[in-house]
């Protein structure tokens, strides 16, 4: 018994944490459609901002040690990486709805900045080769070269795939393909409960992604923007012509979503504290099976999608085979959808003749 | 009469070349040509289903790597008896002989396996078949992650090396003619019919879910013979190699090349395959590179090189 609930205390720990990236998942989906394969992505760009925002020179002195400077990391690195998610959204998924301008710069610039620092591995090469793009990018779109006006959902769907290539390759030349360790931003006690040993980290993961559930909860219900967010993944078209300004809600929607992957990145950090520039994939991949065993585009769903396969999955380990740990999360899915199409509380969406 | 001319003619071709082509383009071109033939019948295949038929999986890995183990597992373990009994045969002949029942072993488990997954996940569409699809070829590699006959962790060597230009490309050939004849076929028009309007096909008459299902299995059995001929290529198989990221590559090559149409995954499947090798001058920026590029192409040409602007719903 005593087993049982110290797997079920890790399960929940766990669970929590792909709830919150689960979040982004549906959140997403729930707007465009859109499976954001870069989501994973931005988990881990989350969890390195962590790291080296925790070994500035003005953190390193209270970083362990004060509950304050915890909290200030986080919250920067949920900025930083809601920054992250506009940036993706506006340079990468925005084109496909008809907005041309400075794409092929942005872009432009990247391959000019990473030609720069191949050629002379400095600072102002690196500098130069990023203007030279983007004036080669600007000039281009001056030339005439559009984007297409309209994206099908599959090209959005490579875009994503290609975005997330881009992350993670990008993330090993900025960040070193090599694993860093995540450094103790808030110190560890063991409790014992009865014949229970709780971490205290695991409580602190738990509870941290509880109060920011709840934060969420409040926006998407009880907000002026919530309620456009709602009104956007319900029917786009309808709410552009009820004056909603939809990019900005889209836009919103990805910064929220990509803040919730760096908290949930930090905290998974937490508890695993080796970081790599891959090491959103799995994460990445099972959250977003934990948000359609919920419902894809329902966020209580994603919660508890999130909630059920972290518990599955610690279980299955903790009794079973530990080799085929990353293949309980595809069987669940498997499992449900078979018997449940839609999710756990997805609703269907009828058949249009 | 004509056509068999015409095969006979791509036969003698394919053993003309194949007796100099290495010696003419270097073992490392030589690489390339032959890692661009297994992707075009792994991408011919794939369009099969995604293209041709609209229904969209990402595990196409998956049933590559079935077909490898178990064409290289046939190979490895009922080799040695199959060429004890084919002594009579010159050494070139026992290869043959053994190449081709492994691939055909390797196409039959691949069919199995694609059939044991399309029927149950047929059933859902768009975004949960695909990540169905996607969860099934995880599985599928974690169980090859912990089979110890065929390696496991440690990756599948001892692999004889069998497959060579003149094999992948007569397959490749294969796959084609019978992809392309497949959907000139009045299998083909159903199947077509299915992604345009699957409700408006099942109207008419059309067995949509026998249909899907006989085009998720078609396409898995070349995706078997694909990774029979990759892993007696590269005489070592690792689970690593079949990564769902594979799969991406795979819906990368496809899309970008057009999809539903041949000639674009050919030409994708080259394309990729090529770009990935001539950007190994960018050296370790060489996939942020290429990701840009694809990021860039679809917002610019979404549609593909040869597409019609085929979707899912």
């Amino acid at each position: 018994m005593a087993t049982f609930l110290q797997q079920l205390i890790n399960g929940i720990s766990q669970g929590s944490a792909y709830a919150l990236i689960a979040l982004g998942y549906t959140m997403v989906y729930g707007v465009l459609r859109l499976i954001n394969f870069a989501h994973s992505d931005v988990y881990m760009f989350g969890a390195f901002m962590g790291y080296y925002l925790a070994n500035t020179q003005v953190m390193r002195a209270s970083v362990g040690t004060s509950a304050l400077s915890a909290v200030v990391i986080l919250l920067a690195a949920m900025g930083l990486s809601a920054g992250l998610g506009i940036l993706i959204e506006r340079f990468a998924y925005r084109p496909g709805r008809g907005v041309t301008r400075f794409v092929l710069p942005f872009w432009f610039g990247i391959v000019g900045a990473a030609v720069g620092q191949l050629l002379q591995g400095t600072i102002p090469a690196l500098a130069v080769g990023a203007a030279v793009g983007i004036l080669v990018g600007l000039g281009l779109e001056k030339a005439g070269l559009r984007p297409a006006r309209q994206n099908s959902r599959l090209a959005l769907l490579i875009i994503a795939i290609g975005v997330s290539l881009f992350l993670e390759n990008g993330g090993q030349q900025v960040f070193g393909a090599d694993p860093k360790f995540f450094p103790q931003i808030i110190p560890t006690h063991l409790l014992d409960i009865g014949p229970l040993r709780i971490d205290s980290q695991k409580l602190i993961v738990f509870g941290v992604s509880i109060v920011l559930m709840v934060l969420l909860n409040l926006i998407v219900n009880y907000t002026k923007t919530g309620k456009a967010m709602r009104a956007v993944s319900f029917n786009l078209d309808a709410a552009k012509l009820m004056g909603i300004n939809t990019d900005r809600i889209i836009a919103f929607t990805f910064a929220l979503g990509s803040a919730l992957a760096a908290a949930g990145g930090i905290l998974v950090s937490l508890l695993y504290p080796r970081i790599d520039p891959l090491m959103g994939v799995m994460p990445g991949l099972k959250a977003f099976v934990a948000a359609v065993l919920g419902g894809i585009g329902n966020i209580t769903g994603a919660m508890l999608g999130g909630l059920i396969l972290g518990m599955a999955e610690v279980m299955a380990v903790g009794y079973g085979q530990s080799t085929y740990r990353d293949a309980i999360a595809f069987i669940i899915l498997v499992l449900i959808l078979l018997l449940k199409p839609t999710g756990i509380m997805g609703k269907g969406m009828g058949e249009k003749v | 009469m004509k056509k068999f001319v015409l095969f006979l003619a791509a036969f003698v071709a394919l053993t003309g070349l194949e007796a100099f082509l290495r010696n003419l383009i270097g073992a490392y071109n030589y690489q390339i040509v032959i890692l661009v033939g297994i992707n075009i019948i792994l991408a011919v295949s794939l369009n099969l289903i995604n293209g041709v038929t609209g229904q969209f999986s990402i595990g196409h890995a998956g049933f590559y790597a079935v077909g490898a183990y178990t064409c290289a597992a046939f190979v490895f373990y009922v080799g040695p008896s199959l060429r004890a009994i084919t002594t009579f045969l010159p050494r070139v002949g026992q290869d043959a002989v053994l190449l081709l029942t492994g691939l055909s072993a390797g196409a039959i488990a691949a069919a199995i396996a694609g059939l044991a997954v399309g029927i149950p996940s047929l059933r859902l569409r768009g975004d949960y078949l695909a990540i169905v699809t996607l969860g099934f070829g995880e599985i599928i590699r974690v169980f090859i992650l912990n089979i110890d006959a065929i390696g496991g962790s440690r990756g599948f060597s001892g692999i004889p090396q069998l497959s060579n230009f003149f094999w992948v490309y007569l397959l490749v050939l294969l796959t084609i003619l019978t992809v392309r004849n497949l959907i000139r076929s009045s299998y083909g028009r159903a199947f077509i019919s299915i992604r345009d309007d699957e409700i408006a096909a099942e109207a008419m008459g059309v067995d949509t879910t026998r249909c899907k299902v006989m085009s998720f299995v078609i396409s898995s059995m070349f995706a078997g013979i694909a990774g029979g001929l990759f892993g007696h290529f590269t005489m070592y198989l690792h689970p690593n190699s079949f990564l769902f990221t594979t799969s991406f590559y795979l819906i990368i090559m496809i899309v970008v090349g057009g999809l539903g149409s041949i000639e674009g995954a050919i030409v994708g499947a080259a394309l990729v395959t090529v770009i990935l090798e001539v950007f190994r001058s960018f050296g370790s920026f060489r996939l942020v590179n290429f990701a840009i590029l694809l990021v860039l192409i679809m917002i610019y040409r979404p549609q593909g090189l040869f597409g019609k602007g085929y979707g899912y719903s």
